[in-house]
């Protein structure tokens, strides 16, 4: 009896003295866990939301991951790895571009860009952080939905998060598609309010600004243009109610809009913005650090940064010029003869390197860069070139000493020497350390290395290191050829020409265009030869509605690949080579010098056919199966 | 040791007896099959470039299953009897597409009930008559005649016709040796085509090609062809 009395009074004292302290210890707010209105409380806190938002900004080419510049022939891959099998993969209807890139739909983002949209409505940071961070992300969003436009044309607008309320009935979440006229008009009026709300300020590059937006706008507006004057030309590309297909009429609305925009930037408005001339003694090597130097440059509007020790990428480990690299890596995507070649003469004309003359003899060079002489300034800015050099080291390419009997000896090791060579006393190089050799990856297989991009940084090249160039999405010069298209196309070409002199001159070139000069194919040209390796030329393809020109099907022959050099609609079936041979003949006047030879690699067997259907992508049966009311592709 | 062996006969014989009738269920046994037709003869295409889409109804999503038309326009679905949607995209096929408006492609409806066989008549754009494809000395020969099939709206002009040689039974622009190409401008008499290409050295060598001609038609992607010969050298 006296043991139950001990029990029922500490029974009871545990009650009295738990039942307060109880609720604090059990009621804790987690230290791991930040409910929404904490987040939103602090102004860092938000601004780590939005830097998130900003990391997932979307391109279909990006250079954490090199592949996915590497089709339609403007590059060899030679690389080993899964893309080995799937060149010319855009022969089949569906194409889902690299790594399937070009079937983005990623609402998730844009969920999560209305829902901070949302709630920093309501969270008490000062207003006018509120106001630019509320733009910043309207841009992202506004952006994201430009790039899904690129792609498959109207997609569904979405401006609120959506949330299913479990009755059985999710219909009243299922938005149909918009016109493909009606996301340009969102992204053009988006980028219309955006410019008064965000700051005008050309420092920042990597958040957005008021010359982003208008870059933006500018951008969006042409290319809704010339959907709407080019898209006639393939009339089964298209859908009844407007998902696909711009009205011509509109055409000259939307150039309008896009040269108004563009010349606000040339204007300042938004700030100073200037084309890189930090170097004008040397035009090449300009043209290549304007992607690589991120210290004041003002050609810079906007880009994706990255940063050593945060977020890098080896885009310079996998295509450095093999010799002498800081890992035995690189020369995955090396430029083909079809983009070296359209790099234009001096004096503003076309023209094939010369590597026969007019009786089919070949050409003897002193030096091997002699061939690449008089040309675009932006060639050996792109392209690491035969006799050229990277981070001060010379690339040492050359596929063989051709002897005086026309044979030649050659290797298939890097940098091989051989003592067997006829005339000669001692053993000779008879490759080069860079090569190229066709039988091999990872060297110069097309006798040229990729340079636009490349980090000249010490450690870019290695795995521990790695690069952080940053990768940009709109600059300055894509500002002026908008703006030249822009006149071009509402009948202004002396205007054109005057945008387009200004990019040219920054490549070296003397004689100014005049307005007879401008052409339908000159806009073309000078947007892929300035953006070569930067995406715009895939884009442009689509937009001016002749890829299934270029890539129809057909193999291109040695005569094919030199002539109609310049025009929009060049066959560009197969990437072609060109590479340089050693004369060795000790008693000729020859000897040491160069000579060159187009090859098609034995690799490439097919010929790029683009499908009509391929110019949107397609949308896949899970999308189409979770709401009814999305419309199809043509031809899906 | 005696034990655990008469527990092993026993646990396999019981997993057999059970599993037998509950897991196993019937396989499907219903053949579709079918051709892609024009008035009752087949119309030859490119393999796996023609595609189609067949749904079948009730069974929560409906996901497509897909494939594509053989080279003789051929295509068959071993199949559960049931009610089948058959749908040829709008823009697939080098015929009129079985459109009946807005962005839908009318459905072919199939009541499968056991095995089936199914000939879609379509109106082709274009058709090739009377190919004859000969070879001599080492060079394929084809003289053909082109009608225009599809009129009115419908009617699409011709961008090219090809000669194909292949070392295969699939002689059409994706596996070919040699091709012969003329452009519609520079035909004179439609009635009246010929195209010849010479055969390259086979590696490794055979001593037969097979040939076909192909017409490609402006806006489309699929091709019309000839039917396939086979022709020793």
């Amino acid at each position: 009896m006296k043991n139950i009395n001990i029990i029922f009074l500490t029974i009871l004292i545990s009650f009295i003295s738990s039942c307060e302290s109880d609720t604090d210890f059990l009621d804790r707010p987690p230290v791991e866990v930040i409910s929404t209105e904490q987040a939103f409380t602090d102004q860092n806190q938000v601004l780590s939301i939005l830097a998130n938002l900003y990391d997932r900004q979307f391109s279909v080419y990006r250079l954490n991951d090199w592949q996915s510049f590497s089709d339609f022939n403007e590059v060899f891959v030679s690389s080993n790895d899964n893309l080995t099998a799937r060149w010319h993969t855009n022969n089949t209807w569906p194409f889902g571009g690299i790594n399937n890139y070009w079937t983005t739909w990623d609402y998730t983002y844009i969920r999560e860009l209305n829902l901070f949209l949302e709630r920093i409505v309501d969270s008490p940071i000062p207003d006018n952080v509120k106001s630019t961070f509320t733009a910043e992300a309207r841009f992202l969003r506004a952006l994201y939905y430009l790039e899904m436009a690129k792609l498959y044309g109207g997609v569904p607008i979405i401006l609120e998060s959506q949330t299913y309320d479990f009755s059985g009935d999710p219909s009243y979440l299922q938005v149909p598609r918009s016109t493909e006229e009606e996301i340009y008009d969102f992204v053009i009026s988006e980028a219309e309010d955006l410019k008064s709300l965000l700051p005008a300020n050309p420092e920042s590059k990597s958040r957005a600004s008021m010359g982003a937006a208008l870059a933006m706008q500018a951008q969006a507006a042409v290319y809704a243009g010339s959907l709407a004057k080019y898209g006639a030309n393939t009339p089964s590309v298209s859908l009844p109610a407007g998902e696909i297909g711009i009205p011509a009429s509109r055409a000259d609305a939307y150039y309008t809009t896009a040269l108004n925009a563009a010349t606000e930037v040339i204007n300042g408005s938004a700030g100073t913005y200037a084309l890189y001339k930090k170097n004008p003694g040397n035009l090449q090597e300009n043209f290549a650090a304007l992607f690589y130097d991120s210290d004041a440059n003002p050609e810079i509007i906007f880009m994706e940064e990255y940063k050593l020790k945060f977020r890098t990428h080896g885009f310079t480990i996998v295509n450095q010029p093999r010799f002498g690299a800081e890992e035995e890596e690189g020369g995955a995507l090396v430029p083909s003869l079809n983009l070296v070649q359209s790099f234009e003469l001096l004096d503003n004309t076309f023209a094939p390197l010369a590597t026969v003359d007019g009786s089919g003899d070949p050409i003897y060079y002193d030096n091997q860069e002699d061939i690449f002489a008089n040309r675009d300034a932006r060639l050996g800015g792109t392209v690491i070139l035969p006799g050229s050099s990277f981070k001060s080291r010379p690339v040492d390419i050359f596929a063989g000493l051709q002897l005086s009997d026309g044979s030649v000896i050659a290797g298939d090791e890097r940098g091989q020497l051989r003592d067997d060579v006829p005339g000669a006393t001692e053993a000779q190089q008879v490759v080069g350390f860079d090569g190229p050799i066709g039988s091999r990856i990872q060297n110069a297989v097309t006798g040229f290395y990729t340079r636009k991009y490349l980090d000249p940084a010490p450690g870019s090249g290695r795995r521990g290191t790695q690069s952080e160039v940053s990768r940009i999405q709109f600059r300055y010069a894509e500002i002026l050829l908008i703006a030249a298209e822009a006149s071009f196309e509402l009948g202004d070409p002396a205007a054109a020409a005057g945008f387009m002199n200004q990019v040219r001159e920054r490549a070296g070139f003397t004689i100014p265009l005049v307005a007879g000069d401008i052409t339908f194919d000159r806009i073309v040209h000078e947007r892929r030869v300035e953006f070569a390796l930067e995406g715009q030329y895939f884009m442009d393809l689509k937009r001016f509605r002749i890829a299934h020109q270029i890539f129809d099907g057909t193999p291109v022959t040695l005569n094919g690949l030199k002539s109609d050099i310049g025009l929009a609609t060049k066959r560009s079936t197969q990437p072609w080579g060109l590479w340089p041979y050693k004369i060795f003949d000790p008693a000729s006047p020859n000897h040491g010098k160069w000579i060159y030879k187009e090859v098609l690699s034995n690799r490439v067997t097919g010929a790029d056919n683009w499908q009509l259907g391929n110019y949107y992508s397609i949308i896949n049966n899970d999308i189409l199966n979770n709401n009814p009311k999305l419309t199809r592709q043509p031809n899906q | 040791m005696k034990p655990i062996f008469q527990y092993i006969i026993l646990f396999v014989l019981g997993t057999t007896l059970v599993s037998c009738e509950l897991d196993n269920v019937e396989p499907p046994k219903s053949l579709l099959t079918g051709q892609i037709v024009y008035q009752g003869t087949p119309l030859h295409l490119e393999p796996n470039r023609v595609s189609f889409d067949l749904y079948q109804d009730g069974f929560g999503k409906t996901g497509a299953l897909g494939s594509n038309f053989d080279k003789d326009g051929a295509f068959s679905h071993l199949l559960f009897d049931g009610e089948y949607k058959m749908v040829i995209p709008s823009g697939q096929g080098p015929f009129v597409s079985l459109e009946t408006g807005g962005s839908e492609t009318s459905p072919i409806n199939i009541n499968l009930r056991g095995s089936a066989s199914l000939n879609i008549e379509v109106v082709p754009y274009w058709v090739i008559k009377n190919a004859s494809l000969s070879i001599s000395s080492g060079t394929v020969s084809s003289d053909f005649a082109l009608e225009q099939i599809a009129a009115g709206s419908d009617a699409k002009n011709i961008e090219r016709v090809t000669l194909y040689i292949s070392k295969t039974q699939f002689a059409n622009s994706q596996t070919n040796v040699a091709t012969s190409t003329i452009q519609m401008g520079d035909i004179t008499d439609i009635n009246a085509v010929s195209l010849s290409a010479q055969v390259p050295d086979l590696v490794p060598a055979q001593d037969y090609v097979f040939a076909s001609v192909g017409v490609k038609i402006a806006g489309v992607d699929d091709m019309i062809f000839s039917p396939t010969e086979k022709m020793n050298l």
